[in-house]
């Protein structure tokens, strides 16, 4: 046997234990279980920001903050959440699941992984140092411009500004790498006769996902570059009296910004599938279907980026490309929510948690949909723009069909990853608190979007007051709730009742064939798929 | 307030464009909860009905033939084609034509300029051409940290409201000063960023008098939540009234005439208290790094004018009239007389007691704006 | 499909070199900003940064090598590597696409718009929609920007002289490829040789180029959009040609060394892929930034 696995050039089990071995390591499972945990702790880091937020917006007036280190919370909220908590829980499961579910020995380049995941650490550090810097009195703490970073307001910003511009750097290239590493993986470790069209669903997820990455995520980089030079090299890229133009920086920012949002959800639209047929007992629907749906909507979310900003004024004729391009998102979607329920549909269905997750998702995540297309039509935007309306709305898609469907996926796969099963009552628990609480959070927040209050302030005026109060309970209520999460996770790895290799009784792939759990290296001999 | 005078939608509209917003939005809403809720239920239904625990056995798992499959999947994507592109794409584009149509018919136009953190008006044309004022929020910090009753218009009182004449199409110029702002009233539905340096356009046509408020919508720094837009639409009867009255009181404010010490330092506090109190505060303590305390300020105690009697680059009028990197450009925000007061006032108020130059005429800043 | 002729693919050992980079990126980026915000320390922790990455980069690669050399990669490696660079290259191109993107908008958007304002109401009372153009001048947050005299790089000069360098370089490098190939180490070591030459040559004529620029033409960083967009994508194409040069030496040493075979030269052919992207961007520089 020792001949003919992987590892044969190295002794087993001499693996560096403790620190080291996490330091070092080459391992797909140890790294993805390092992307797991950086995420978990980054949520509850961005999550305790924001409850800093909802707690001033208790009631109207001053209470706990000035404005400007509001300013600060919300953005660094918003970048640690989107790139610190759920870009990494997906390239965790990446890690964890791809070269299972492909029947792979490991990642195919080992040693870039751990450079992808050890960036995220420094990042992390540079995101929220200037917190500290300014309690010692350096710089005037984090960047205070929203993460999206706009001109002219981040060229008069302080050193928070520069921090953040290099925390997206080192982000971008570890996106990258990660990327690289996955594309790599899927079109070269894919066991024999796996064509592409009997990939995992969650595997295309990825790799348009790795696709998209590549090619936005350096045109950000390039953007916040122009900025960096502009406020402190002399450059005038983002200002009119130099010939350049502030909405510039809006263009490159989105046509990176919104196939980010793809970025988020496009691994989690490919093990959501996976997770119904399981628990349906039956094969997903329309595999195909889904497969080129996923497609179309990579291929769409590279040009609908200016429905970020119709109200910046664009010619009538943009104005019109940008939002039938943008309602045309839906169309690949609505395919999808129809194999999505028809999997479900005469299916022989159980409700665990990760089942509860999963429905709950659909039908939060079709929400945040719905209300997507309709922030699409650029008249209705113009009331909607940068109100509290669209901040229901991408919550509704962020945490809803990111973080709740990340914690589907955590459920589902945990006991394989563990080798131990969670506590069933109390995973329940957490998704009826966590699933209430939310819309308690966020439901309030339609309203008060629609009656007029914009977002980024730290105060409002008296008619939002009750809306607002709501809100902030609900979300304290969140965040308690999404401790018990945390407790489930630890009780489970700590022990509990054995997981069988196939722990679900309709799983369905390859990761269900190995141990729980797996062995250190997966697929000693490669599986051949008929 | 109750939930009774609680809005759930869109404020009442009181422009062509927001009564067409709303439809638009009543509409899309309306479809959209329709497909939620058949999506829904045909979803409940399978839940219920589907499940192990009730005997339910799968259905024999052989994959549809691929003719099915097409047909099935295309139902959806055809609903959701017609809704997109008929049925909410026809109003959409018509909409969109009458909002960015900001010239035809248009009977008057106005500029109005977004700066750190206050809205500047200027009619441009018609008999209240010259017209020209800023707007300030007038919710003191006693409001703000919950030592003063707040009152009913909290954070949405400005000191000079926009007035407007029922009925009249007015185009309006939008641009800013230093970073990005979007002028906004929700009633009106017409909402544009102001970007500095370039001009975009956008238009109102008030039919119903009243006052109408609303807030800067940019993220624009610190006083983001601090600038409200508040505009008085009234019959043109009453405009022209006002017309006339804004111009006598500006022609008066206007002339230069010398002042006492006592004069300028009362006015003075009144401009700093408006203008400046935000960013320096009220006692003259500022906000370091950032914002740097008036009192002990070396500006403010240093020369104003040098020998030759031009005044100093980076001194105390300098920084006033044109400002330098957050400190905004003051000269056409204020005029000779408000920039001599709060000058004088912050030599000699605020722990200040300036030796040189210690008070500032209205006739000097005048003859330094030459 | 790699081909499973043996299904062993090389896993290798952990190794601490990429989080120390880690560390070494944390300590350039923070130092760099210290720098440009006046703090202290700045100048060190840039310095520490940019030692333990260089440090690490040559470890890691050097570790890569030996491995190489050790015949741990099989054709199911070479696979990998060869997808991971394709991929990497896309990305930088990628990046360049922003700053193009940036140099199309300007030209074709923004100053037009800038001058396009009705009489009565433009701010800019005669800027002209013009190309090379250092924008309509104005109040920047308070700092004033007076439009700078300058004369823009015309294309016939340095910068024809430095497309034919890289073009050649283009050849030389293929020349070498082929002498690989056909197992001409003598011709293989002659045309790395020149063409790591022919990268240092231009490297020099762009550094005159810009002495040039700032000391006669009045053209720098700071001369608006055109002054911008000119010097980050020149600049940021001569980084990456300086970063193609080292890694050619690299390369050339290893092929005096008696490195690679006909059939095993991954690492040689990644580098001659980025040069020739290197060389492509340049192409793309020569039309639209200095020629069009
Ligand atoms: C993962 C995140 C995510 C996702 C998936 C989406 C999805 C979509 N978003 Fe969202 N969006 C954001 C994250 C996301 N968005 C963020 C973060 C912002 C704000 C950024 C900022 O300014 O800070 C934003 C802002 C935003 C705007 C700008 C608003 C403004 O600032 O003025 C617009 C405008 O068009 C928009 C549109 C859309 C559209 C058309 C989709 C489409 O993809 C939606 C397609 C889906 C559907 C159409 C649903 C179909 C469902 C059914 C047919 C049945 C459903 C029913 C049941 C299941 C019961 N989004
Ligand atoms: C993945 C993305 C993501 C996620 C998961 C979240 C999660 C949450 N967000 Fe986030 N949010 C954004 C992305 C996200 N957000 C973005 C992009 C913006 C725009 C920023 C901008 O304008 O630039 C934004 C802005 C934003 C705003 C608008 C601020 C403003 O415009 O003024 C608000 C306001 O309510 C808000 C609330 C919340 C809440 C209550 C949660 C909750 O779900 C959080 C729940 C989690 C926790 C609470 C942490 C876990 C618990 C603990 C740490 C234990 C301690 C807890 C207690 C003691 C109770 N968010
Ligand atoms: Cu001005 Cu926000
Ligand atoms: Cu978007």
């Amino acid at each position: 046997m020792s001949t003919t696995t992987v590892a044969n050039h190295e002794e087993h089990h001499d693996h560096p234990t403790g620190i080291m071995r996490w330091l070092t390591t080459t391992n797909h499972k140890d790294i993805g279980t390092m992307y797991l945990t950086f995420s978990l702790v980054m949520f509850l880091v961005g999550g305790s920001m924001i409850l800093g937020i909802r707690a001033e917006l208790f009631k109207p007036g001053l209470q706990l903050m000035n404005p400007d280190f509001f300013n600060q919370l919300i953005g660094v909220h918003a970048l640690i959440m989107i790139f610190a908590a759920l870009m990494p829980a997906a390239t965790g499961f990446a890690n964890w699941m791809i070269p299972l579910q492909i029947g792979a020995p490991d990642m195919a380049l080992p040693r870039l992984n751990n450079w992808g995941f050890w960036l995220l650490p420094p990042s992390a550090i540079l995101l929220t140092l200037p917190f500290t810097l300014a309690m010692f009195g350096i710089g005037d703490g984090a960047l205070a411009t929203g993460w999206t970073f706009y001109p002219p307001l981040s060229v008069q910003g302080g050193i928070g500004v520069d921090f953040a511009i290099f925390a997206v750097h080192l982000l971008g290239i570890s996106s990258v790498m990660g990327s690289i590493n996955i594309i790599v993986t899927l079109f070269n470790m894919r066991a024999p006769g796996m064509t592409l069209m009997k990939m995992p669903m969650f595997a295309w997820g990825w790799l348009i996902t790795a696709f998209l990455l590549v090619a936005t995520i350096p045109v950000l980089a390039g953007a916040v570059t122009m900025l960096l030079t502009d406020r402190h090299f002399g450059t005038h890229f983002f200002d009119a009296a130099g010939g350049g133009d502030p909405i510039m920086f809006q263009h490159l920012f989105w046509f990176f910004g919104h196939p980010e949002v793809y970025i988020l959800l496009l691994p989690v639209w490919g093990f959501i599938p996976q997770i119904l047929q399981t628990f349906s007992r039956k094969p997903m629907y329309g595999y195909k279907a889904q497969v080129y749906s996923l497609w179309a909507i990579g291929a769409l979310a590279v040009v609908v980026w200016a429905h970020h900003f119709f109200t910046a004024g664009m010619p009538v004729p943009a104005l019109l490309y940008f939002m039938y391009s943008t309602m045309a998102i839906s169309l690949p979607l609505a395919v999808l929510f129809f194999c999505w329920i028809k999997t479900m549909w005469k299916g022989s269905m159980t409700f665990e948690t990760p089942m509860l997750f999963a429905v709950g998702w659909i039908i939060l995540f079709g929400i945040g949909g719905l209300t997507g297309l309709v922030l699409a039509d650029v008249a209705a935007d113009a009331q909607y723009h940068n109100s509290y309306f669209v901040v229901a709305h991408f919550h509704y898609t962020l945490f809803a069909g990111g973080i709740m469907g990340i914690m589907a996926g955590v459920y589902y796969w945990l006991p394989k990853m563990t080798g131990n099963m969670y506590d069933e009552k109390l995973g329940k628990w957490h998704f009826w608190l966590t699933a209430i609480s939310f819309n308690l959070t966020f439901i309030p927040q339609f309203f008060v979007g629609l009656a007029g209050m914009p977002r980024r302030i730290p105060d409002y005026a008296l008619q939002f007051a009750e809306f607002n109060m709501i809100s902030s309970i609900a979300a304290f209520a969140l965040g308690l709730s999404q401790l018990l999460f945390v407790y489930v996770i630890i009780k489970c790895v700590k022990g509990g009742k054995k997981a069988t290799d196939k722990v679900w009784e309709g799983a369905e792939g390859l990761e269900w064939t190995l141990s729980s759990p797996p062995p250190y290296h997966s697929f000693t001999e490669q599986p051949i798929i008929k | 307030s109750a939930f009774a005078d609680y809005s759930w939608n869109f404020p009442e509209p009181v422009t062509p464009m927001a009564l067409d917003t709303l439809h638009v939005h009543n509409k899309f809403m309306l479809i959209t909860m329709v497909i939620f809720v058949v999506v829904l239920a045909i979803m409940i239904y399978s839940i219920f009905a589907h499940r192990k625990n009730k005997g339910y056995k799968a259905v024999a798992d052989k994959a549809p033939s691929t003719a099915v499959e097409i047909f099935w999947v295309l139902v959806p994507f055809v609903i959701l084609l017609l809704i997109d592109f008929v049925i909410m794409g026809i109003p959409a584009y018509h909409s969109v034509v009458m909002m960015e149509d900001t010239r035809d018919k248009a009977t008057m136009v106005i500029k109005v300029t977004g700066s750190q953190w206050r809205w500047q008006y200027e009619y441009l044309d018609g008999d209240a051409q010259g017209i020209k004022f800023v707007s300030n929020l007038t919710t003191t910090a006693d409001q703000q940290h919950n030592v003063a009753d707040k009152g009913e218009n909290y954070l949405l009182e400005v000191d000079n409201h926009l007035v407007l004449p029922v009925g009249e199409k007015v185009r309006i110029l939008m641009t800013a000063s230093d970073v990005l702002h979007n002028w906004w009233v929700p009633q009106f539905g017409s909402s544009r960023v102001a970007v500095p340096g370039f001009i975009r356009e956008t238009w109102v046509q008030v039919d119903k008098a009243g006052t109408y408020r609303g807030q800067c919508k940019e993220l624009c720094g610190k006083g983001h939540g601090y600038m409200p837009v508040v505009v008085d639409a009234v019959p043109m009867a009453e405009y022209k009234v006002w017309v006339a009255a804004k111009k006598a009181e500006i022609a008066k404010a206007g002339e230069i005439k010398e002042m006492t010490k006592e004069d300028l330092v009362a006015q003075g506090k009144a401009v700093y208290e408006k203008n400046c109190a935000v960013c320096h505060q009220v006692n003259g303590a500022g906000l370091p790094p950032a914002f740097p305390a008036m009192t002990g300020s070396k500006i403010a105690l240093g020369p104003v004018f040098g020998a030759d009697g031009k005044y100093l680059k980076d001194g105390h009028l300098d920084r006033l009239l044109n400002g330098k990197g957050v400190m905004p450009a003051w000269k056409s925000t204020l005029n000779d007389t408000e920039i001599a007061a709060v000058i004088t006032y912050e030599r000699q108020a605020l722990g200040n007691a300036a030796s040189v130059d210690p008070i500032i005429q209205p006739a000097q800043v005048q003859a330094a704006r030459q | 499909m790699a081909t499973h002729s043996e299904n062993q693919y090389f896993v290798p050992h952990g190794s601490i070199y990429p989080s120390i980079l880690s560390v070494g990126l944390l300590s350039l980026a923070s130092g760099f900003i210290f720098n440009m915000n006046h703090l202290a320390f700045g100048q060190w922790m840039m310095y520490l940064g940019a030692a333990i990455i260089i440090a690490m980069t040559f470890k890691w690669m050097g570790t890569v090598i030996t491995e190489s050399l050790t015949g741990k990669y099989k054709a199911w490696e070479d696979k990998s590597f060869r997808v991971g660079m394709i991929v990497f290259i896309c990305s930088e191109i990628a990046f360049f696409a922003a700053f193009f993107g940036a140099l199309f908008y300007m030209r074709v958007l923004s100053v037009p718009d800038l001058a396009g304002f009705d009489a009565d109401i433009t701010p800019y009372k005669d800027f002209l929609s013009t190309w090379p153009s250092a924008g309509p001048g104005g109040v920047v947050l308070g700092t004033e920007y007076a439009v700078p005299k300058f004369t823009a790089m015309g294309p016939w000069g340095l910068p024809a002289i430095n497309t034919a360098l890289l073009l050649t370089s283009g050849a030389t490098i293929t020349w070498a490829h082929w002498a690989l190939i056909k197992n001409k180490r003598t011709q293989l070591v002659l045309g790395m040789l020149t063409t790591v030459l022919l990268g240092i040559a231009f490297l020099i004529c762009q550094g005159l180029e810009y002495h040039h620029a700032y000391t006669e033409l009045g053209l720098t960083l700071g001369t608006g959009a055109y002054g911008a967009t000119f010097f980050m994508l020149t600049g940021f194409h001569g980084f990456h040609v300086t970063l193609g040069t080292i890694m050619l030496i690299v390369i050339l040493i290893r092929c005096m060394k008696g490195h690679f075979t006909p059939e095993h030269h991954f690492g040689f052919e990644g580098v001659a892929w980025y040069w020739h992207f290197v060389d492509v961007v340049w192409l793309g520089l020569f039309i639209f930034v200095y020629w069009l």
